[in-house]
């Protein structure tokens, strides 16, 4: 044998080395996000329209078929006081926060899914249970789930939440831009089509994000520089205007980078093309063979 | 290649106080893991909205697969690398393997929603590579029907060389056995291969959700750290158990192997413990390290007592060659690793949009000492009939 026995081992435990340096160099430059589908659609949120009407949240839930109560139950202002988050049953929900330039006229923000352009929770589940359409939503088909939740964790936004309390049939439950409902049943999501203020604007992505930056253009009085949802997380299909800002209005920053592109890159660096698993494989054979004892050694048992 | 002992069945009596206890926490386990699937989760567990993963995740499934390295560790240095000295600890590492990753599968299913679509990521219409989770999920059933070939030998010895009633099984045993000591460097290859891949992307899980980590674990090298720190707690997992087993079979402890097999644990902590350390000036998230939190807390009690301890320790031949010293020390690295799972999973991740802080119900602790209960009890089963332990002392004519 050419090779000793330790020299092998020296060798195979520097390839493993250079091999993992080399995924972490690869690791560097990932990419932002996914690039939208020029037909994805969105909606773009004017929060300094909104008067806490409620009104979206009795349609999503009508919309969604979960028999809501009656609309003046939603006039109700008292679910104010606390900040809420979406619930398995209402997968869109209005909060009311103080604003700082005008104390007698709150500010009312609306949280629902995303429909993130590179989502996070596509990317965690491992049946592709949830996917990203081409003209935008982010759905979920309950069939493949398995219910693990790794959606959940996912989600920069903390959106999708699940049934808990039911033992045989639960799901992942979020808002899905009434993609059941659009364009076949009607033109626009439940919520945007009740909005009396027409705080929202359903249409193209694209076009909404002109719309966005040319408002911010010609009211700079009114709202502040920054549209939310353009970059966040990788950029979503819901877009927001303000009037303060973002992180007074229930928002947390997040990088621009959409999360998948590193945990992507890791595994398809892991894993591409099957050659580092075969590679592994291969190197591991060579060593038991190198190193079987001269005396024939034993079996395995 | 001095001793030829040859593993035997342990042959002692099966029911002993200790395992009518053991018995017993299974049953409690039992009857809170039937309540979960009649009422459904949020009766018997903490998990809400902001905490879709508990104990059942972060210690069943996660400090499960982690501490189950022993088998692939122990595997590929009697096997791969031909140290056959350390022949006896193959199959008490091999069974810990399996009996640990058939619990995490159980331990999955009470905590998965929809737990009768488990095969669901083996069907190629529902592939998702993307997933990191996709990736655990297949390599764990794969490494799992590895561990069941692997075994299968030592159940055949059982009905060829110490259980002749049932002449069907004699005839089968000698059949299959031949069949798989051919393919057994292949198997042993394999799981090698397969641990290393989802012990790796166990660590990516957490990687996609960078804004809720704490910054002492949320670092993009998370597969390497889990990887290592998976091939680190291998050996002190296969000391420990082998120990405690011993103790608890009123076997003497085979002190000439673990000792050795005690000289590998330094390297390999100490890398772990090289890349821990670096990750964390690199990044310089050691400035968390003052914080006060229970976050910064739990790091450093993780650090400190499940790293650099042990890692001191095992660095002493004295400690190496005590059975107290090399118990404990093995003990804190078996520890500090499942720290590390429960702290990634549970204390590191904080929800944006909290309600409450998650800690695990009654039931989900009762489910999770239920779990291991009934793993020790079949350990403790199937070395009582199967050759697994080698007995020191007790010579057998090959």
């Amino acid at each position: 044998m050419s090779l000793n026995r330790r020299e092998f081992i020296k060798a195979a435990g520097l390839a493993g080395i250079g091999g993992s340096a080399c995924l972490l160099g690869e690791r560097a430059q990932a990419s932002e996000a996914r690039s939208p589908s020029p037909d994805a659609m969105g909606v773009l949120v004017d929060i300094p329209k909104c008067i806490g009407c409620r009104r979206c949240e009795y349609a999503c839930q009508e919309a969604a078929g979960f028999d809501p109560p009656p609309i003046e139950t939603f006039e109700d202002k008292s679910v104010f006081e606390q900040a809420r988050r979406p619930q398995p049953r209402s997968h869109t929900v209005i909060n009311r926060y103080a604003n700082p330039q005008d104390q007698a006229n709150p500010v009312y923000n609306k949280f629902n899914c995303m429909h993130c352009v590179d989502p996070a929770c596509v990317s965690a589940c491992l049946v592709s249970a949830l996917s990203k359409q081409e003209d935008g939503p982010v759905v979920y088909d309950v069939s493949r789930c398995m219910g693990c939740r790794y959606c959940l964790v996912a989600c920069p936004f903390e959106i999708p939440t699940y049934d808990y309390d039911m033992p045989l049939k639960p799901q992942v439950r979020k808002c899905n831009l009434c993609a059941h409902l659009v364009p076949e049943v009607q033109d626009v999501p439940a919520c945007v089509k009740i909005c009396p203020q027409e705080v929202l604007t359903y249409g193209k992505r694209s076009e909404l994000l002109e719309l966005a930056h040319e408002k911010i253009v010609t009211a700079p009085d009114v709202y502040i520089d920054h549209v939310y949802g353009e970059h966040e997380a990788g950029g979503a299909s819901w877009l927001y205007l303000s009037s303060v800002p973002f992180d007074q209005v229930g928002f947390k920053h997040f990088d621009h980078k959409a999360p998948p592109r590193l945990t992507e890159k890791i595994q398809h660096a892991e894993f591409k093309y099957f050659l580092p698993p075969l590679m592994w494989f291969g190197l591991l054979g060579a060593a038991m063979w190198l190193t079987k004892p001269e005396s024939g050694g034993t079996s395995h048992e | 290649m001095s001793e030829h002992h040859e593993p035997l069945p342990v042959e002692r009596k099966l029911l002993t106080p200790g395992v009518y206890v053991l018995l017993l926490l299974t049953f409690i386990g039992v009857c809170f893991a039937a309540w979960r699937f009649i009422f459904g989760l949020s009766s018997v567990t903490n998990l809400d909205q902001q905490h879709p993963w508990g104990l059942w995740i972060a210690f069943d499934v996660a400090t499960g697969v982690a501490l189950a390295a022993g088998g692939f560790t122990a595997g590929a240095l009697a096997h791969i690398f031909h140290r056959e000295h350390y022949h006896a600890i193959v199959r008490p590492a091999l069974l810990t393997a399996m009996l640990g990753y058939t619990f995490v599968g159980i331990g999955l299913m009470a905590d998965l929603g929809r737990y009768y679509n488990i095969w669901h990521p083996a069907m190629p219409w529902m592939w998702s590579p993307n997933s990191a989770l996709f990736e655990v999920g297949m390599c764990v059933m794969l490494y799992l029907t590895v561990l069941y070939l692997e075994f299968a030998p030592i159940v055949c010895e059982r009905f060829q060389k110490y259980d002749k009633r049932f002449a069907l099984l004699t005839n089968l045993s000698d059949r299959v056995y031949p069949i798989l000591n051919k393919i057994m460097p292949l198997l042993i290859i394999a799981g090698v291969v397969l641990s290393c891949a989802h012990q790796s992307s166990l660590g990516n899980l957490m990687v996609l959700v960078p804004s809720k980590m704490h910054p002492l674990w949320s670092t993009p090298i998370m597969t390497i750290l889990f990887l290592l720190s998976a091939i680190a707690v291998g050996f002190p997992m296969v000391i420990f158990e082998g120990m405690y087993a011993a103790w608890s079979l009123k076997l003497k402890p085979e002190m000439h192997i673990l000792s050795k097999l005690a000289k590998y644990i330094p390297v390999l902590l100490g890398a772990y413990l090289g890349f821990k350390i670096g990750d964390m000036a690199i990044r310089g998230s050691y400035v968390y390290l003052g914080e006060g939190s229970t976050q910064s807390t739990m790091f450093i009690i993780e650090m400190v007592f499940g790293v650099i301890v042990p890692f001191v320790m095992l660095l002493s031949a004295r400690v190496r060659n005590s059975p107290g010293w090399l118990f404990l020390a093995s003990l804190l690295v078996v520890l500090g690793v499942a720290l590390n799972r429960i702290n990634v999973f549970l204390v590191a991740f904080m929800p944006l949009y909290p309600v409450k802080s998650y800690f695990p119900a009654i039931g989900e602790i009762a489910v999770t000492i239920g779990l291991v209960s009934l793993l020790m009890f079949l350990y403790r089963v199937v070395v009582t009939y199967f050759p697994v332990i080698t007995h020191p002392g007790k010579v057998r004519a090959a």
